[in-house]
């Protein structure tokens, strides 16, 4: 019997050898007990690597890599958005000279603005990731002097992405990302109001796109952004806000 | 064909990335990152030639560059991962987590090499295309990367497979 090569016991594992070579090997092996063996557990290690990889097969692509054109197409969709949001924002400021419950509704708008140049990211959607999300929880609250908490939105399957620092009219702004299995993302908004501490129902607002649910509450506003419909959207505004305040 | 069908291979360069980097964020960067080159460079693409294995060379080029710049991984070499963290008790079932966290103890070429030939089901020819190296360096990463999951996963029966008669 003349001796086998290491390709051709591969090749045997791997199922690319014809009927003849294939006995051939397994006359080999049959006289060769420590190849067998061998040559079992890498048979094994196929089936291993293919049960533990073959599940992503049946994820659901997220939306974001489905949309992918071109790099430039990003910063297109996030400039358009902007200045979709811009028009608005432009007419809301000279509304604020007038109204006296405008900052909300300001809020509401730098809320979404956030929401729009964040969430299409897919890089760098946030600082920290939410593996620590310790470390973000106790950096933001830091920033902003308070005490934070990420809301838990497992339940209604968006899962914590991370956060990032923003810089808001008010001072520095905590921003959280939530997103589902299909890569819709949600943000959480949260920044320190000028003025008495106040709290105030929830409000919507439909910035373009993006829905809006927000509310201030003692000395800071939430605002909780996603291109969602309305009511979906106040379902998880309405969990953000029962465990904010226990 | 055209660009589009690149969309339909999302599935497989997704279950790709997540086994050279693991983690689910970073490995849809690093699918981004390959659908945004191909994008641009499909005029590069050969009509006719496969367009999975196309794209897994590009995949291939934006992990290497990307962990040659360390920016998804510090490697760790292998004598951190001593065997005997990973292999299970007697009688015990091998976690998969377990699996996946000896697959990263490989280096990155043999981990690439051992995915496309048991995962993807490329013959070593088309393994040799993508990663452009010869077939005799397919089979010695191959063979290397094999002994190695070998020792680590201790001969633990995780799914059980009859192969030799």
């Amino acid at each position: 019997m003349r001796p086998v090569t290491e390709a051709e016991l591969h090749a045997y594992v791997d199922g690319a050898l014809s009927e003849g070579a294939r006995a051939e090997i397994e006359a080999w092996l049959a006289s060769h007990p420590e190849d067998a063996e061998r040559l079992r557990a890498y048979a094994e290690q196929n089936a291993i690597l293919r049960s533990l990889y073959n599940p992503v097969l049946d994820e659901p692509v997220p939306a974001v890599l489905l949309a992918v054109r071109s790099p430039a197409w990003r910063s297109y969709a996030a400039v358009a958005a902007i200045f979709a949001l811009g028009l608005g924002l432009g007419w809301t400021a000279r509304g604020m000279l007038i109204t006296p419950q405008t900052v909300p509704v300001s809020l509401a708008r730098q809320a979404a603005t956030a929401h729009v140049v964040y969430s299409p990211e897919v890089r760098h959607p946030v600082e920290v990731n939410a593996d620590e999300e310790e470390h973000l929880v106790r950096w933001l609250s830091r920033r902003l002097g308070t005490t934070l908490k990420a809301p838990k939105l497992a339940p209604l399957g968006y899962e914590l992405v991370g956060g990032r620092l923003l810089s808001g009219p008010q001072g520095p702004v905590a921003h959280f990302m939530y997103q589902d299995a299909r890569g819709q993302r949600l943000t959480l908004y949260v920044s320190r109001q000028r003025g008495e501490p106040r709290d105030t129902a929830f409000r919507f607002s439909q910035e373009d796109r993006v829905s809006v649910f927000y509310w201030v509450d003692g000395n800071f506003g939430y605002a909780l952004s996603g291109e969602v419909r309305k009511e979906q959207l106040l379902k998880v505004a309405d969990v953000v806000y029962k465990q904010l305040n226990p | 064909m055209d660009r589009s069908s690149i969309t339909e291979h999302i599935p497989r360069l997704r279950r790709y990335a997540r086994a050279l980097v693991g983690d689910r964020y970073v490995a849809d960067d690093l699918v981004q990152d390959t659908l945004e080159r191909a994008w641009n460079k499909f005029y590069l693409w050969r009509p006719g030639s496969d367009l999975r294995a196309w794209l897994f060379t590009i995949m291939h080029n934006v992990f290497i560059n990307q962990a040659r710049r360390r920016r998804y991984e510090i490697e760790q070499s292998m004598e951190e991962v001593p065997a005997v963290a990973v292999r299970a008790t007697q009688g015990e079932q091998l976690e998969l987590q377990d699996v996946d966290r000896v697959l990263r103890s490989l280096s990155p070429e043999q981990r690439e090499v051992v995915f496309l030939v048991a995962v993807e089901q490329l013959t070593y020819e088309e393994v040799g295309r993508a990663l452009d190296i010869p077939i005799g360096t397919v089979m010695s990463r191959l063979s290397r990367a094999r002994e190695r999951l070998r020792q680590l996963l201790g001969g633990q029966t995780v799914v059980p497979l009859k192969v030799v008669k």
